[in-house]
Parts: C-alpha cells; structure tokens; sequence
C-alpha cells in the first residue's frame, strides 16, 4: 500500500484531497490530511467582516465536510519534515510516514516580524484583517471609530491576495461616506511596492482610481518599525508616517515547521522553493507543493491555488505512473477587485501576461469586464462564495480555464491605463 | 522602437528608457562608477560585494527583493542596504549592477 500524505486542509489541501482521492484506486493508495485546526475559513469573506458587510459566522465551517470519504484525517501541527527519510513529526509527537508528499499548509500574516507591531497598540488602535479574530476585532473598533487618520501598511511586498489592501482601501472610503463621516477620515495606503498594485497597466489604473476616491498612495515605504509612544510608522530610510488607526498587513510567513526543517527559501519566510511549471519541491522528487507556501512568482490567491490544483493533479497522475510530467503551471491568476459602492473590477493574468483589459471568461460576451469597475464585476464576486464551496473546494471544474488566455483583452501596447467607470 | 544609447565611461551602452542597462555584458566596473557618480554615490568595498551579489543573482536567475538581500550574508540586515544605496536600494543597486529592474511578480 502507498501512502499520499497531505499537510494542510485548507483551499488547496481540501482541494488536492479531493482531486487525489477521486483519481487514486483506494486500493493502491491511502492517504491522510493533517491540520492544526479543523475550522475552514472562506478567507476572501474576511474583507467584509470589518464594515459590517458580512457577519462573522457566515466564513467559518468545519474542514471535515469538505473532505472526502477514504481519507484518514489527523488533526494536529507539524512539528517538522524529515525528506530523506520520508518522515513528517507531529506536535504531540506522533510519527507518519509516506510515499508521496503534498505541502499546503499556506502562509498566516505575522504581526511578531515587526518591532513594535505586536504590542501595546495590537488591537487597540492596530489591526489586521487577514485573520478571524482581525476582521471581527476591527469591525468593533470600526463601529465607534470617531474618525482620524487611517493608515493602512503593507509590511512586505508578498503577501496572500495583494489586491485586498486594496479594496479594504476602497471599502474603507464607501464605509465612512455611507456613515456621513468621509471629511472625519483621512485614508493613507503605504506600500513597499513602488504604486499602488504591482503590473503596471493595472497598477496605473488603481492609482488613478486610489486617487479619485481621495485615497493617499505613498509607494516605496518599507516599514522598519511601528513607534507605539508616537503612533507612527518608521521606514528603514527614515520616512514617517503617524496614524490614529492602523490597519496592517503584517508579513506573511509560511508555517514554523519549514524554518524546522530548514526548507524554506532565502528569504526567510518559509516559502518552499518550488518549480514554477512542474509545481514540485525544487530539493524533493517526491514533495509537491501548492497554494500560497510556494515561491513561485505569482499571486499568493485562491485562484491561483485552484489553477495549481488542476495542473498538479495531472503532473501527481504522471509521476506516481513514472511518466514524464508534462503539464505546465502558467502563472494564472484571477482576482475581482472590490472598488466600493456596490462595484468591483476583475483582472486575470499570469507569469508572462500582466492584467488588461477586456472581457472575460467570454471573449466580447464577457459577462464580466476585466480592469473596469462594473456592479456586475460585484455580484460576481459575491457568487463566487458559492461557487467556492459548492464546486471549487470539491474540485469540480469550473468554467475558468486553468491556464490564462489572451482571447478576449486588449493586447498590452494597446491598453489605455485607466480604469474606466461603467 | 529604437533603443536609447548613452556614452558611459567612453563606451556607447544600451540602456532602457528609466536608465537601467538592457544588456548586462556591457556593464564594467568603470560604467557602475559613472551611474553611481549621477546617483550621487561614492563606491565603497561593501557597495561592491553588493554589486557583485546582485549579478551573479540575476544571472542565476533569481527574484530580487530588498529582504533577500537584508537576508544575505553580503550585508548585516535590510537597514545596511539602505544606508549603502540610500531612498530605493533595490532600484538604486540593480541600475548600478547593470541588471533590470526588478519587478514584482505579484
């Protein structure tokens, strides 16, 4: 009997359990899911919990309805991976061996990374959104906030979903006129990043549209430390940033057990070196990895760890069939863009193609329009709650393509940068 | 599209439209002290090391951020790279190195 060992059962290891479980004769292959919590989180939910939009109940189920039947599931933390000896230690000690091994146990913000982020301002006056407890704690302060000026960080360039700063940034501004208090806020986004998004036809149109809702856009600020007695931000060059609220996206690391078992990649966030195309880990035959643990250069997003779930369930198929792995991660992302007031923008794009605009999935039809705000664009993204449930975490097809397709958006010589309003 | 050339070091070098190198064989010694002459800088050693550590990364291939090499052993943390190549160190070094700039990828 073989073993497929599964570490994670969030979007991707839910993802790949049920993929792998449907594809595998039980027969042949057994296999385990490990996870240190069993409550699964519809993670692009979060966004909405702090204005209000959505109560905190409606993102949270139990992990084990969405896995399959003939999978063994433990719940408990890794305490490190031994590859030469095909060898994964649990927390409490126990000991599981396997013949193929899946890492998707993702990347958690960590607010510790940064002097003076996790102290006595922690959530009294700065707060993450990445995170249950974030979003929630946020929606109370949200709600008696008198005004000010809110300053919302991102601590480092790679995070999980780099649109939400974003659209937080956008809410944000629809949340404080709706209450008639948008001339009591002043909202400031500061970025590592060198605008507003990375690519650049789409981060010129988010400028202009950052710009148009009185949103401040300070790029290149590198933050070194949160100065808790002035309520300021501190960059490595000395710039200055002080603020009554803080709303951070701290650095996003991926689980201590990489660090342990001396995986992670130079950077130092536990990141797993892993082939851009074939989705294996760049050091193990026989470690795959998927989803946001991954280096691999594209968006750490859900999007992008379904299109890694369809390409790595042909690429496992070949491998444990000792056939040469030929199908080829692209890079394909797809994020809608909430922009506030009930309308939302779409981008899709991968390695080599950044976000242009267009329609999409249909090429003309659309329905949705790619870079342009739409209230459409909106409703899809309120869809895609169910879609995610109903079809992606069990792995059926949807009707995106995995890998990205020019048909249907305007080539990039082409596009004019400006996110236009529907 | 023509290429704009700039005469660097009394050599003719092909650069893009924000300055940076197109092909880093043209790069010398010589011509990284001449941009960091209009960058404002004075090469020390240690900007040295990190121009030669960015090179030899670029030509492996690899993605460059400014904590990768805050993580490096070619400085002692994020704060060092800064001093060396004040206000985009990343940006700055990359254009002295000869390399393009590096994107995000995000």
């Amino acid at each position: 009997m073989n073993h497929l060992l599964i570490l994670g059962a969030g979007t991707a290891g839910t993802m790949m359990a049920n993929k792998m479980r449907a594809k595998l004769d039980e027969t042949e292959w057994e296999m385990t899911v490990v996870d240190k919590e069993k409550t699964h989180y519809y993670q692009p939910g979060f966004l909405f919990i702090p204005f209000g939009l959505y109560d905190p109940e409606r993102v949270t189920r139990p992990k084990a309805d969405y896995l399959p039947d003939g999978v063994r599931t433990i719940w408990g933390e890794v305490e490190e991976v031994t590859p030469e000896e095909r060898a994964v230690r649990l927390a409490d000690g126990r000991e599981l061996s396997y013949d193929l091994l899946i890492i998707a146990t993702g990347v958690s913000p960590d607010p510790k990374e940064t002097p003076g982020l996790h102290g006595a301002l922690w959530y009294e006056d700065a707060f993450d959104f990445y995170t249950y407890e974030g979003a929630t704690r946020l929606a109370d302060k949200l709600d008696t906030w008198e005004g000010g000026r809110l300053v919302i960080n991102l601590v480092e360039p790679t995070i999980k979903c780099p649109v939400a700063p974003l659209e937080f940034a956008f809410l944000a501004d629809s949340y404080f006129t709706e209450k008639g208090m948008r001339d009591e806020v002043e909202i400031v986004f500061t970025t590592p990043l060198s605008g507003a998004f990375t690519k650049p036809v789409a981060s010129k149109a988010l400028s202009a549209l950052m710009e148009k809702k009185g949103i401040e856009v300070v790029p290149d600020f590198y933050l070194m430390e949160v100065d808790e007695e002035e309520k300021t931000l501190r960059t490595y060059d000395g710039k200055e940033e002080p603020f009554d609220l803080l709303v951070s996206i701290p650095a996003n690391k991926g689980a201590e057990y990489v660090d342990t078992s001396d995986m992670g990649d130079v950077e130092d966030l536990n990141f797993i070196p892993t082939d851009n195309h074939t989705l294996q880990a760049r050091d193990y035959d026989d470690i795959f990895v998927v989803g946001d643990t991954t280096n691999v250069p594209t968006s750490k997003a859900g999007s992008v760890a379904h299109f890694e779930a369809d390409i790595l369930e042909e690429n496992l198929l070949s491998y444990i069939n000792g056939e040469p792995m030929t199908a080829s991660f692209d890079g394909h992302a797809n994020c809608f863009i909430e922009t506030g007031f009930g309308k939302a923008t779409l981008i899709d794009f991968n390695y080599d193609t950044q976000p242009l605009p267009g329609k999409f999935p249909i090429p003309g039809l659309g329905p949705m329009s790619l870079l342009k705000e739409t209230r459409l664009n909106h409703f899809g993204k309120l869809a895609f709650e169910w879609v995610y449930w109903h079809m992606l975490l069990p792995g059926r097809p949807l009707p995106v393509p995995s890998h990205m397709s020019m048909a249907g958006k305007v080539p990039e010589d082409e596009a004019e940068p400006k996110l236009a309003a529907a | 599209m023509t290429m704009p050339q700039v005469g660097i070091a009394g050599e003719t070098i092909d650069v893009n439209e924000e300055g940076y190198l197109t092909d880093p064989e043209q790069w010398t010694p010589d011509v990284a002290r001449e941009i960091a002459q209009v960058e404002g800088l004075e090469l020390t050693d240690k900007h040295w090391e990190v121009l030669e550590y960015l090179r030899e990364q670029y030509a492996e291939g690899a993605k460059l951020t400014i904590r990768r090499i805050g993580k490096s052993d070619v400085v002692d943390s994020v704060k060092e790279f800064y001093d060396l190549f004040p206000d985009g160190p990343l940006k700055k070094a990359s254009k002295i190195a000869g390399i393009p700039k590096p994107a995000s990828c995000v």
